[in-house]
This record gives structure tokens, C-alpha cells and sequence, in this order.
């Protein structure tokens, strides 16, 4: 413990020697609005400005990095929260009550609500980072595809309760998803499979990014505009203030908000060090558990703070996480820090076991450098949201068409596919009738995130096991998180009978 | 003195524009460099790696990475064909450059239309298994790999990256070379196999060398046997198959290609490019760091190189096939 916190001391030492201080903020304003910006989110940020990187040494190459990263999870809230629209693939989950918060015309309350989360979020798990590393290394080592199994299943169970009451419309849902998920190339035989009407596009999968910008941008303009018109030509979106007044009442208001944040916090640092998880599930699985915890489970989707605060949590803790299997295994937790590890390795170092023991600095160096980059986004961030709220005060005449825009960039951007175009107004126009029909979305857009790492982790288990299904319940770790997911699932299912039951 | 300095200016520029000058086609615009696979991977890391030392040592254009993983690398090769006459195109190839076409010949892409510009290095393979075992048995040469798998069945796990992958035709070779009836159990990309394979959720690997060498350095893996012609100088101790009495001996090819009809002027412009990235420090400090191998390959040797090595890989998937 001792040797840690001397260890802490001289990374902070590195962390804030001027250089250093100067690429944090530097790197959290440009993350932030990299994050802000639609489609394009730490993964492009840090894939475009990695070559930059080899004119400062290694330490403050990655604390500049890692600020990227960090600041873009900050940013992906904000136009997940102002216009509908994830600003990345991280923030789909904080749409689903950040928008109606805002159209509520409390957008000033979902802003710092993100934000305090996701400084608690990432601060918990810098912590934990900090206490833990190596044991939680060894956990990620062990962790096999059975476990991954079981965790996607336990992810899948959060979410049964997520549509509406209509239950057969959520599993309708999740089932579109899952299909949408199966295009591209079958991992297991390496062969293209349910390449649609045979169109090239359809070689590679789909990005779960251009689908949820489709239901959630496309989509959710096409609905607003119709509720507009129907009220008359009125903007729904004008009512958005700000004040120090209010922002002080929300800021005490987060108190409230503690349970979901802390869940958040330490669910998405354990699903971020997971290799080949990320920020993406762990928000998503978040909100899921969430929304199970809470006593007012109706009111999510409906704008409840605690739905913006457990994803936003949750993302920025997984993001550190993240980084614990690339530095300690050499594996990529998500895939911002797959390009960080080739960074690495440009800069001359051999992430992997023998990095915490041959390159001390570099590691605390950033470890310590992440306590200030959360600070210095939190700061950041509160300071722009007046700045982030007049952009709702535009007229809904000029913001739509820029939100359209916005969407189909972003959609191109991660992919430079037309294609993907083209994907995004087919989802947003389909997204938006099957809105209009009232059937949940959001168990889809979970569907094509967890879907793509459910599959091959079933059927590699199942090689392993040579297709005995017992291997799920009699490994250490897997066989509880098996039993709690299938508890989880039946729960509402029982529930369900039992209302059918009584009621007649 | 005011001529002079002029003059001197002139002479700067002069100097500064010397290496462009020599070329009778230059790029007018940032190059788009096509990636086989996805982001994170070895061909991945080695393009970013590349792009950051043109950029670094000012040796040309700017390079923009597209990974283009869909399909085994076919989505890769349907855009490049699509490219024909394209002189700001290049890919980053790896063997699915040969084996995706031979398996999927409804795509139409003969790699003999490509443009050769330079084969970078070659990657190899070696056998691997880890040094703390659950079941504790202690694996230390390559007969003891072979007993062991031996006795283990189709209970002995090997993983890989995909199905009909470069992992995949060892493993065939190594099955029914020694009689073994191993179980292949494919994972996206090499980091994952070797994580697998330290985790003990695999038994054996056939990684890169880079892949698994955090993990050597670290002492939890152990090489057995390499399928290079000499043994690697970082793993003195693991024997070639060679060695052992098979004449068995496999690479991964690191090739940059051009797209087809690309201009005979842009062809050679980019093969200079190269060779002054191959002959950089940094490039030379990273073949050895990651145990590469594979002389620089140019033009119609390069050519010649690949029909021999589709031919070598035809054969061995028609084995694959017909098991």
C-alpha cells in the first residue's frame, strides 16, 4: 500500500509537470469535442492524432491520448442529451432519458447530471485502478469465453425489463437486433454470411453506430417534427434555460442521484477491464440495471436523472478500466485502446505483463495523470453548458436540417462508407414507424452491441466443450454469473404470471 | 547581399524540393492506405507504424489508414479492384490476399492485376504452450507437446484467428503431420489467441512471435518449435521444424500493393517511398523487435512471389478441404 501511493506520488510528479499539464487540457478539449461531434468519438479522435504523438516522449504521448479519450466520453452525453443524437457509440444509453430531459426543457439538469457522473465514474474506478490492478488483471486473464457468455446473458437479463409492457414487442425487438447483428463474416467459419439482397455493403457488419444514429437521429427528428406540426408550428425544444440558480439546485439534486452512480461506477470499471468488452456495453448494461434497481422503474425512458447518471458512470469507469487489460495483457478492452497499443508500440514500448515492471513512469504517469483529466472535464464541461443550451434556443427550422447533416456525417466518418449512409436513412425512416407503432428500440440497439461477442463466445465454449452445455455452470467464475442471469430473466416472467394470475 | 540572400533562399527551397524533384510523378493528393484488417491487429499497428515514419522522417505524402476488415479481408479487395487506375490507392496485405480469392472465387478479384509495390517483411509462426498449466503437466519440447496432445484427443484445444486463417493451415499441418486430432477454436484477432492461451483456456497457439512475446518475456508462455528455415534469435532455445525432420516452413506476408492499372511512374514513386521506409532505423529497430524476417521484394520478383505462394496455399486448402 505504501509502495503504491510512493509510486502514485511520482507519477503524479510526471503527470503535472508543465508539458504534461498543458497536453491534459489540450487533449480533454479537443476529446470533448470529438465527443460531441456525431459518429465521431474516441476512436477516431485517437486514431487521427496518433501520429502527432511521436514528437513528445511516451509518457506524455499517452496522457495526451488518454485525455482524448476521457474527454470524448464527457462529450458524447452532450449531443446525446441536446439533440438525440449518440454523439458515440458510448452514449447511446444516455439518450434514452437525456433527450426527454431536455425536451422536458430541462437540459441544464441532464448536462451536469452527465457530467458529475461521469467524474464520479471515472474517479471510482482511477481509484480502484490504482489499489488493484494486477489482481484484476489476473481476473480479465481468466476470463474466458464462458464467462463472456455468461456476462452478455446477465447484460441480455437487465435488459428484459427495458421496452414496454408489451413483452412480445421487446423480444421482437431484440430479435431485429440480433439479426442486423449477424450480418457480415462469421467469425467461427471465416465465410460472409446474410450479405442481403447480395450488396457489397453487407460484406463487413453492421456498425451498431450508424443504427442507433438512424432510430435515435433520423428517427427522432421525423417524430419530433410530426409532434411540432401538430402542436401548431411550436418548437418543443425553446423552453431550454439556464441559470446559476437552477444549476446549484441541480448540482445538489445529484446527491439524490448516488446509488445509480455508484452501481454504474463499479459496473462499468468491472465490464471495461473485461478484454474485448468497453464503454459501450457497460453503459448500456448500466442503464439496464439501473432501471431493475430503481423503485420507479416506469419512469426511465420518460426522463428519469438516474437513467443519464448510471450510463454516464458507467462509460467513463469502463474507459478506464479499459485500460487495465492493455497495459498489464497487451489486449485492447474496447477499441479506442486497440489504438492506443499500437501507439505503444510506436513509441517504442512492449505493453504486456512486464510493463508495470519496466516502465514505472510511463504507467503511474498516466494513472496519475487520469485523476487530473477528470477534474479538468468536469471543470470544463460545467463551464460550456450555458454555452451547449443555446443551441436548443435556435429555432427548430434551422436545427433540424443541421441535426440531418450531423447525422449523416456522422455515420460516415467511422467508416468512410456511403453505404453506411444510406443504412442510416433506411433505419431512421423504419425507426420511426416502428415508434409510431410503439414498439421499443432500445432493446435492438442493445441487441447489435452485445450480440456481436454473444455468438462467438457461445460457440467458442461450446468447442471447447466439445457441445456440452455444463461448461457454463462448473468454472469459477462463470457457473454464478450463469445462475444470477437466469434468475434475472425469469424474474419478470414469473412476474408476469403471477399479475396474470391474480388478476383473473 | 540582398542577391545573395535570395539566391541562398532559392537554393533552400531548391534543397527542400531535391527529393520530390526526382520523380516524374508525385502524389497530388494524401494517399489512402487500405488495411486487410481490422483496427488493433499486427497489419494495423504495422500501417500506423509506417504512416508515422513517413510523417516523422518527411519521406512523402500523407497517408490516410482505412481498415477495411469485412469478409476475410474480401471487402478490402473488392474496393481496391473497384480502384483500377487509381494512383492514391495502396493496401496493407496479409495472406487472405491469397487464400479469400481462391475461396471465394464468385468475387472475381485476380490478385495478378494488383500492383506489386513492396513486400515489407514476412511474419512467423511458432508453437506455443504455457509454462503453468492447469492440469500442471510440464510441456518443455516438442515431443512433449506431441505425447501430450496425443493423449489428450480432441480434448486438446488450439486456438487460432479464424476459420481457413494462417492459424488454422499450421494447425491442419500439425494434426496430420503427427497424428494428432487437435480441436481448432478460432478468436478475432492474435491478441486474443495469445490471451487465450495464457489464460489457460487454450492448450497451444500458433502465434506471430509478437503476439505472444509480452507474454514470453513475462515467463507465462513458452515456444516449442518455429516454422522459420533458422531458429529466431529471441527464442535460441525453440528448435525449427526443420530441425526436428519436417521440412515445414510458413510466413505471413507484410506487402504494401498498389491498385490495378495503377501508372508506371506512380508505381515507381511508391516503390522508392519503401524502400526508404524499409531502410529507416525505426523500421529495421521494429523487424527486429518483432522477430521479422523477409528481404524487400519489388515489382516482378514481387509478382512471382505471389503466384508461388497461391499456388502453396491452393494446395493447402484443397488439404483443408478434403479432410
Amino acid at each position: 500500500m505504501v509502495e503504491i501511493l510512493a509510486l502514485l506520488a511520482d507519477g503524479f510528479g510526471i503527470a503535472l509537470q508543465p508539458l504534461n499539464l498543458i497536453l491534459i487540457v489540450l487533449g480533454c478539449s479537443v476529446g470533448l469535442f470529438i465527443g460531441a461531434m456525431p459518429g465521431l468519438g474516441s476512436v477516431n479522435g485517437v486514431a487521427i492524432l496518433l501520429p502527432l504523438t511521436f514528437v513528445v516522449p511516451p509518457a506524455s504521448a499517452i496522457i495526451f491520448l488518454a485525455a482524448l479519450y476521457y474527454g470524448a466520453m464527457y462529450g458524447g452525453a452532450i449531443s446525446s442529451i441536446m439533440l438525440g443524437i449518440p454523439g458515440a457509440s458510448t452514449a447511446v444509453a444516455t439518450t434514452f432519458d437525456g433527450r426527454p430531459l431536455a425536451l422536458q426543457g430541462l437540459a441544464d439538469k441532464a448536462l451536469i447530471t452527465a457530467a458529475t457522473a461521469s467524474f464520479v465514474g471515472g474517479t471510482i474506478s482511477v481509484i480502484l485502478f490504482t489499489l488493484a490492478a494486477p489482481p484484476l488483471a489476473h481476473v480479465a486473464l481468466v476470463f474466458g469465453p464462458p464467462e463472456t457468455l455468461a456476462l452478455m446473458l446477465l447484460a441480455f437479463a437487465t435488459f428484459v425489463g427495458l421496452g414496454g409492457e408489451d413483452i412480445w414487442k421487446t423480444i421482437f425487438s431484440i430479435c431485429i437486433g440480433l439479426v442486423l447483428a449477424a450480418v457480415g463474416t462469421d467469425i467461427v467459419s471465416g465465410e460472409p454470411r446474410l450479405q442481403l439482397f447480395g450488396l457489397t455493403g453487407f460484406f463487413s457488419s453492421i456498425n451498431f453506430l450508424v443504427l442507433a444514429i438512424g432510430i435515435y437521429g433520423i428517427g427522432e427528428m421525423l417524430w419530433t417534427i410530426e409532434q411540432t406540426a401538430k402542436a401548431g408550428g411550436v418548437s418543443m425544444l425553446s423552453r431550454a434555460t439556464v441559470s446559476v440558480r437552477r444549476a446549484l439546485a441541480h448540482l445538489r439534486g445529484q446527491l439524490a442521484l448516488w446509488k445509480a452512480t455508484l452501481m454504474g461506477s463499479l459496473l462499468g470499471y468491472f465490464v471495461g477491464i473485461l478484454p474485448a468488452a468497453g464503454a459501450t456495453p457497460g453503459s448500456m448494461m448500466a442503464y439496464g440495471v439501473a432501471k431493475q434497481m430503481s423503485g420507479n422503474p416506469d419512469s426511465f425512458g420518460k426522463g428519469n436523472p438516474e437513467g443519464v447518471s448510471a450510463p454516464e458512470a458507467a462509460n467513463n469507469a469502463a474507459s478506464t478500466g479499459s485500460m487495465l487489460p492493455m497495459l498489464t495483457l497487451g489486449i485492447p478492452g474496447s477499441p479506442t485502446t486497440a489504438i492506443l497499443l499500437g501507439g505503444m508500440v510506436i513509441w517504442g514500448l512492449e505493453p504486456g505483463p512486464q510493463l508495470f515492471v519496466d516502465e514505472k513512469a510511463f504507467v503511474w504517469g498516466l494513472i496519475a495523470s487520469l485523476y487530473a483529466a477528470n477534474l479538468f472535464a468536469l471543470l470544463l464541461n460545467l463551464t460550456f453548458i450555458p454555452a451547449f443550451i443555446a443551441v436548443l434556443r435556435l429555432p427548430f427550422t434551422i436545427l433540424a436540417p443541421v441535426i440531418f447533416v450531423l447525422c449523416l456525417v456522422g455515420g460516415y466518418a467511422p467508416t468512410n462508407r456511403m453505404f453506411d449512409v444510406w443504412l442510416i436513412l433506411v433505419f431512421g425512416f423504419v425507426g420511426y414507424l416502428l415508434r409510431k407503432l410503439d414498439y421499443p428500440l432500445a432493446p435492438a440497439v442493445l441487441a447489435i452491441v452485445l450480440g456481436p461477442m454473444t455468438e462467438p463466445a457461445l460457440r467458442q465454449s461450446l468447442l471447447m466443450s466439445g457441445g456440452d452445455f455444463a461448461i457454463f455452470f462448473t468454472r469459477p467464475y462463470s457457473g454464478p454469473i450463469m445462475v444470477i442471469a437466469i434468475v434475472l430473466l425469469a424474474l419478470p416472467l414469473i412476474r408476469h404470471l403471477v399479475r396474470r394470475y391474480k388478476t383473473g | 547581399m540582398k542577391v545573395r540572400m535570395i539566391a541562398s533562399l532559392l537554393g533552400l527551397a531548391g534543397a527542400v524540393m531535391a527529393p520530390f524533384a526526382a520523380h516524374a510523378w508525385e502524389p497530388a493528393k494524401p494517399v489512402e492506405f487500405v488495411i486487410m484488417a481490422g483496427k488493433g491487429g499486427g497489419a494495423d499497428k504495422a500501417v500506423r507504424f509506417i504512416q508515422s515514419i513517413i510523417a516523422k522522417e518527411n519521406l512523402g505524402p500523407t497517408v490516410l489508414p482505412v481498415n477495411k476488415p469485412g469478409g476475410s479481408g474480401a471487402e478490402a479487395l473488392l474496393y481496391l479492384k473497384g480502384k483500377e487506375g487509381d494512383n492514391h490507392t495502396l493496401m496493407f496485405t496479409l495472406n487472405s490476399f491469397y487464400t479469400t480469392p481462391l475461396r471465394q472465387p464468385g468475387l472475381e478479384v485476380d490478385i495478378e492485376t494488383f500492383t506489386p509495390i513492396m513486400r515489407m517483411a514476412e511474419d512467423t509462426f511458432c508453437l506455443w504452450v504455457n509454462t503453468g498449466r492447469k492440469d500442471g503437466e510440464d510441456i518443455n519440447t516438442f515431443d512433449d507437446f506431441v505425447a501430450a496432445a496425443k493423449a489428450a484427443g480432441d480434448k486438446w484445444i488450439m486456438a487460432g484467428t479464424g476459420k481457413a486463417s494462417e492459424d488454422n493451415l499450421i494447425t491442419d499441418f500439425l494434426n496430420t503431420t503427427f497424428g494428432l486430432d487437435m480441436k481448432y477454436v478460432p478468436y478475432k484477432g492474435g491478441g486474443a489467441v495469445a490471451k487465450a492461451l495464457a489464460g489457460n483456456n487454450a492448450d497451444s497457439t500458433v502465434n506471430n512471435p509478437s503476439e505472444a512475446q509480452g507474454f514470453f518475456v513475462a515467463g507465462t508462455v513458452r515456444p516449442l518449435a518455429c516454422m522459420t528455415p533458422e531458429r529466431i534469435g529471441l527464442f535460441a532455445d525453440a528448435p525449427t521444424m526443420k530441425e526436428l525432420g519436417h521440412d515445414f516452413v510458413y510466413f505471413m506476408q507484410r506487402t504494401v500493393v498498389g491498385a490495378p492499372g495503377m501508372s508506371e511512374e506512380a508505381a515507381t514513386y511508391y516503390q522508392d517511398l519503401f524502400t526508404d521506409v524499409f531502410n529507416s532505423g525505426d523500421w529495421q529497430e521494429y523487424r527486429k523487435k518483432r522477430a521479422l524476417v523477409g528481404d524487400p521484394l519489388t515489382g516482378d520478383d514481387l509478382m512471382e512471389y505471389w503466384k508461388r505462394e497461391r499456388e502453396i496455399h491452393r494446395g493447402m486448402l484443397d488439404k483443408l478441404a478434403g479432410k
